[in-house]
C-alpha cells in the first residue's frame, strides 16, 4: 500500500502555518507539503506520499546501512554468476 | 492449475465491460482490442481488414497504395513539443510509414465546438500546415463541422493519408520470427508525460517535450541499408496509445512468437522516469508519438541500427529485446535481478495510484 | 534517482538472495503486509531468488482491496447525484461494486474526478461553490495524516460544500485478527515501511510481545525486500522473535510526531469492515464529532445498501494469505483485470493483479 517515494528539497515557502517546497523527483519538481516534516531543510531528501513529506531521510543512517550491503554486493560480484 | 469444481456465479452478476462504452476502450489496450475483433472486424470482414496493421495495403492498377486514417483528440489542444495540427499529421504519416509507404497526400477534418477561439483554430490550422510542408505532404482534401457548445471538447481533428509502397517492401505485424531483433528509436514515454503534465490536479513542473515527430525519413532510411528489405525488417510499429507494450503484445500475437525484452536496455528520460515513480505508472505503457519499433532478421539488425543511429530521430536507437519461439503471443521481460516477468497488455489507461 | 536505484542492485540483491539460501535450514511462512511489498516482489521476481522453503504470502496491505462494497456503492451513488463532483485516488476507479464502478458512473454522465493529493479536493471544493464535492478518503495510516489534512483545512476554510466518504484501515488490528485466526499459518511478517513512518515501531513491539512473532519493518524496494526477508530468517532460524527496522532510512520508533498529532485531531478509533475478512474491531477511523459537517456518510442520506460479493470470488482467502491467486478456479479465466470479481484484481498492488500482470506465463504451463 501507500506509494511513497523520495525527492529532494529544491526551494521552500512558508504561507502563514503552513509550509510547502519544490521537491525533484529524477526530472520532475512537484509542489510537496512539508507540514508534517519541520525538520526538513533546503537539500534534504523526503519521503513523499500523495504530496505531503511523511519523513526526512535520514541521511547518515541510510549511508551506514547502505555501506553494509555495498560490501555485501561487492562480495558477490567476485563469485562466478550463480546457476 | 488444480481440478475443482466450477462454483456457479451469485448474483450480482460481475461487471463485464460489455454493456457501454468506457474510455478504455479508446486506450489502445485489451478494451480497444476488444471492441474491434466484437464489434468492428465481423461487419467489415475482407482481407485487407483482417491484417491488422496500421494501415492497409491495396493494389490499384499494378500499384500499391498504403491508406489510413486517425481521429486526435488530445487534451490540452496546446502541449509542450507540439499541438493537435502537428500530431495529426505526424500520427498520419507515422501510421503510414510504419508500412514502408511513402506519404504523399492528406485530408483533414476539422470537428469544431460552437465558441471556439478562432485564434487558436488559425494557430491549429497553421501548426498543422508547417508540419504538412515539413514531412512532404499535401492536405488535399478537408471537411468543416460544427457541433453545439457542449457537444465536442473545443476541437476534434480527423486526417486521412495516402501513400505509395515501393516494390519489394513487405512489412506486417505477423512476420516476427524466433531470432529476431526487436529494435526501439529512443527513449520512451515523453509525449505521454508531457501530456500528464498539464493535466489538471496532476500539474508538475517538467521539460519534458513532446516527442511528436514524423517518421518516414527514418524509416526511408533504415530500409536503404537492408540488403533484401523483405528478408531484413520484418515489421515497423509507432508505439503510440497504449505504449510499447501494447504494441509488442500485439506483434506476438499476430506472429505467434514470445518476445524477451531486456529490461536495462530499456532508455527513459528521467523526467519520464521521475513522474512514473511519483504516480505509479509503467513508462511501457505510456504513449509515444515519435518513436518506432522495428522487428529485424539477426542477420540485418546491426546495419538496420547503425542507420537509425544516423538519422537525428533515431540518434539513440538501441536493441530491447529478441524474439522467441518459447511463450508465443506473450511479452516477457528480463529483470535488473536477472529474473523473468510478463509484460501485460493493459485493459485500459493507466492511472496515477497512491497504493 | 537516489534511495531508488542503489536499492534496486542486482549485485547486492543476489548476495542477500545467497545469504538467504545459506541460513534456511527449514520451511518458513512468511507474509509481507503491503500490498506495495507485493507489487515489488511480482515485478522483480523476487520469490525466485529465494530458497523453496521459504514461502511468501501476502498480506492485506492493499486498502484498495479492502475497501468495503457498500462504500465503493455509496461513493457510486453519491457519484450519480446531479450536483455531486466525486474526487477519488485514481486506484479506486475500477473497484467494482455490486452492480458498477466509478468508471461507468462516469460514462453514465456522473462527473468523478481523479486526485493525486486531497488537498487538490479541497481546491476543487473551493473553485466550484455551487456543486457539492465528495472526497473519497480511504487508506492506511500512511494516507491518514494527509486525507486529515483535508478535513482540517476545510474546516479551517469554513467550506460548506466539502465532505469526506471515509474508509480507512490500520494495520496492527489487522495482524492481530490473522493471528488469534485459527487457520494462521504465518510465522513471521514484514511489517509496512510506509505505515510505519508515519506510526512508527511501537504497536509492532507490542504485537511481538503478545504473539511471539517476529516482525521485521520493511521497505518496497528489492533490496529492502530482501535484506528483511533475511532479518526474519536469522530470527526464525535462532528460535528468536523481536521487532526489528529494517527501513530505517524512513522509519523512526516513535514514528511521525505531526502527522500523528492531525490524525488523532480528526479521527477517531472505529470499527471496520475490511472487503472480503469481514469487521475487525477498533480496526478503522472516522471523522470526529467537530468534523461531522465534514462526513459524507451524515451528510447525505444513502440510506442502508444491501450488497454481495461474487460468490466465486476467494479474496478472503486471499488477504489472509490462505490462498494464492492461482489457487483460484476464476483466476484468469472468469477473473481478469477486464472483468474483475474481486477488487485485488483490480488494484495494481492487488495480489491477483500482481500475479496476473506479472506472471501469467507460470500459471499458464
Amino acid at each position: 500500500m501507500c506509494l511513497a517515494i523520495p525527492g529532494k528539497i529544491l526551494e521552500i515557502q512558508e504561507a502563514g502555518p503552513l509550509r510547502s517546497a519544490r521537491v525533484q523527483f529524477g526530472g520532475i519538481v512537484r509542489q510537496v507539503s512539508l507540514d508534517f516534516v519541520p525538520e526538513a531543510g533546503l537539500g534534504d531528501y523526503v519521503v513523499v506520499h500523495v504530496g505531503f513529506a511523511i519523513s526526512r531521510i535520514d541521511a547518515s543512517e541510510a549511508e551506514r546501512t547502505y555501506q553494509l550491503l555495498e560490501e555485501m554486493g561487492a562480495l558477490e560480484a567476485e563469485l562466478p554468476p550463480a546457476e | 492449475m488444480p481440478a475443482k469444481t466450477i462454483v456457479e456465479l451469485s448474483c450480482p452478476a460481475p461487471l463485464t465491460a460489455k454493456d457501454t462504452i468506457l474510455l478504455g476502450h479508446g486506450s489502445g489496450g485489451k478494451l480497444s482490442a476488444e471492441l474491434i475483433r466484437d464489434i468492428f472486424l465481423p461487419a467489415f470482414q475482407n482481407p485487407v481488414l483482417a491484417r491488422l496493421d496500421d494501415q492497409a495495403i491495396v493494389n490499384v492498377n499494378g500499384q500499391r497504395l498504403a491508406i489510413t486514417t486517425d481521429s486526435f483528440v488530445v487534451k490540452p489542444l496546446f502541449f509542450p513539443g507540439g499541438d493537435i495540427g502537428s500530431l495529426a499529421v505526424h500520427g498520419t504519416v507515422n501510421d503510414l510509414a510504419m508500412g514502408g509507404a511513402t506519404p504523399l497526400f492528406l485530408s483533414a477534418a476539422f470537428i469544431i465546438e460552437e465558441g471556439f477561439s478562432m485564434d487558436d483554430l488559425r494557430r491549429v490550422v497553421s501548426s498543422l500546415r508547417q508540419a504538412a510542408a515539413e514531412a512532404g505532404v499535401q492536405v488535399v482534401t478537408g471537411d468543416t463541422k460544427v457541433v453545439e457548445k457542449g457537444k465536442g471538447d473545443g476541437l476534434f481533428i480527423n486526417t486521412t493519408g495516402i501513400g505509395i509502397v515501393p516494390e519489394g517492401i513487405e512489412l506486417s505485424a505477423d512476420r516476427a520470427r524466433p531470432g529476431d531483433k526487436v529494435l526501439l528509436s529512443g527513449p520512451i514515454g515523453d509525449h505521454g508525460i508531457a501530456i500528464l503534465a498539464q493535466r489538471e490536479g496532476l500539474e508538475f513542473e517538467t521539460k519534458i517535450q513532446s516527442d511528436s515527430a514524423a517518421l518516414h525519413t527514418l524509416v526511408a532510411a533504415m530500409l536503404g541499408v537492408t540488403s533484401n528489405v523483405t528478408l531484413d525488417i520484418r515489421c515497423m510499429r509507432d508505439p503510440t496509445r497504449g505504449g510499447v507494450s501494447s504494441t509488442l503484445n500485439e506483434i506476438a500475437e499476430r506472429s505467434q512468437v514470445g518476445i524477451e525484452l531486456e529490461e536495462r536496455s530499456l532508455p527513459i528520460h528521467e523526467e519520464v522516469r521521475g513522474a512514473c515513480e511519483l504516480l505509479g505508472l509503467d513508462p511501457l505503457y505510456v504513449a509515444n508519438e515519435g518513436k518506432l519499433i522495428a522487428i529485424v532478421a539477426p542477420e540485418g539488425a546491426d546495419a538496420v541500427l547503425q542507420a537509425m543511429k544516423r538519422h537525428p530521430l533515431g540518434a539513440e536507437a538501441v536493441v530491447i529485446g529478441t524474439v522467441k519461439k518459447e511463450n508465443p503471443g506473450l511479452v516477457t521481460m528480463r529483470t535488473p535481478l536477472g529474473t523473468t516477468r510478463i509484460v501485460d497488455m493493459l485493459a485500459g489507461d493507466q492511472l496515477p495510484r497512491i497504493c | 534517482m537516489k534511495y531508488l536505484d542503489e536499492y534496486r542492485d542486482h549485485r547486492i540483491a543476489r548476495a542477500l538472495a545467497a545469504e538467504i539460501v545459506q541460513r534456511t535450514t527449514r520451511p518458513w511462512v512468511l507474509m509481507e503486509i503491503c500490498g506495495g511489498q507485493t507489487h515489488t516482489i511480482m515485478r522483480y521476481g523476487i520469490d525466485e531468488l529465494l530458497p523453496r522453503d521459504i514461502e511468501l504470502v501476502h498480506g492485506p496491505g492493499c486498502p484498495v482491496c479492502v475497501t468495503p462494497l457498500e462504500t465503493v456503492d455509496k461513493a457510486i451513488a453519491l457519484a450519480l447525484q446531479p450536483d455531486v463532483i466525486l474526487v477519488s485516488y485514481g486506484d479506486m476507479l475500477r473497484v467494482p461494486g455490486s452492480r458498477s464502478d466509478l468508471f461507468r458512473a462516469k460514462a453514465q454522465g456522473a462527473d468523478v474526478r481523479i486526485a493525486y493529493s486531497p488537498t487538490e479536493a479541497v481546491k476543487i471544493a473551493r473553485l466550484n461553490p455551487d456543486r457539492k464535492v465528495v472526497f473519497l478518503a480511504i487508506g492506511f495510516e500512511t494516507t491518514a495524516p494527509a486525507n486529515a489534512m483535508a478535513a482540517w483545512q476545510a474546516r479551517r476554510e469554513g467550506l460548506t460544500n466539502f465532505s469526506m466518504l471515509v474508509s480507512h484501515v490500520l494495520v496492527p488490528p489487522a495482524i492481530r485478527a490473522l493471528m488469534v485466526s485459527q487457520t494462521n499459518r504465518v510465522q513471521g511478517f514484514i511489517a509496512p515501511g510506509h505505515v510505519c513512518t508515519v506510526m512508527g515501531c511501537k504497536e509492532y513491539e507490542d504485537l511481538v510481545r503478545d504473539f511471539r512473532i517476529p516482525i521485521v519493518v520493511g521497505g518496497f524496494e528489492p533490496v529492502d525486500i530482501l535484506e528483511a526477508v533475511l532479518m526474519l530468517v536469522r530470527q526464525l532460524e535462532a528460535g528468536e522473535a523481536r521487532m526489528e527496522n529494517q527501513y530505517v532510512r524512513s522509519v523512526s520508533y516513535q514514528g511521525n510526531l505531526p502527522a500523528q498529532k492531525i490524525v488523532a485531531e480528526v479521527f477517531e478509533i472505529a470499527h471496520q469492515k475490511w472487503r472480503g475478512i469481514g469487521l475487525i474491531p477498533q480496526s478503522g477511523l472516522r471523522l470526529r464529532e467537530e468534523y461531522a459537517a465534514f462526513d459524507a456518510s451524515r451528510v447525505f442520506d444513502l440510506g442502508e445498501l444491501t450488497v454481495a460479493e461474487p460468490a466465486e470470488c476467494i479474496s478472503a482467502q486471499i488477504l489472509q494469505g490462505l490462498k494464492k491467486p492461482t489457487d483460484c478456479p476464476a483466476f484468469g479465466i472468469r477473473c481478469t483485470p477486464e472483468n474483475p470479481l474481486g477488487a485485488p484484481m483490480v488494484s495494481s498492488e492487488g495480489a491477483c493483479a500482481a500475479y496476473y500482470h506479472y506472471r501469467r506465463h507460470r500459471v499458464a504451463s
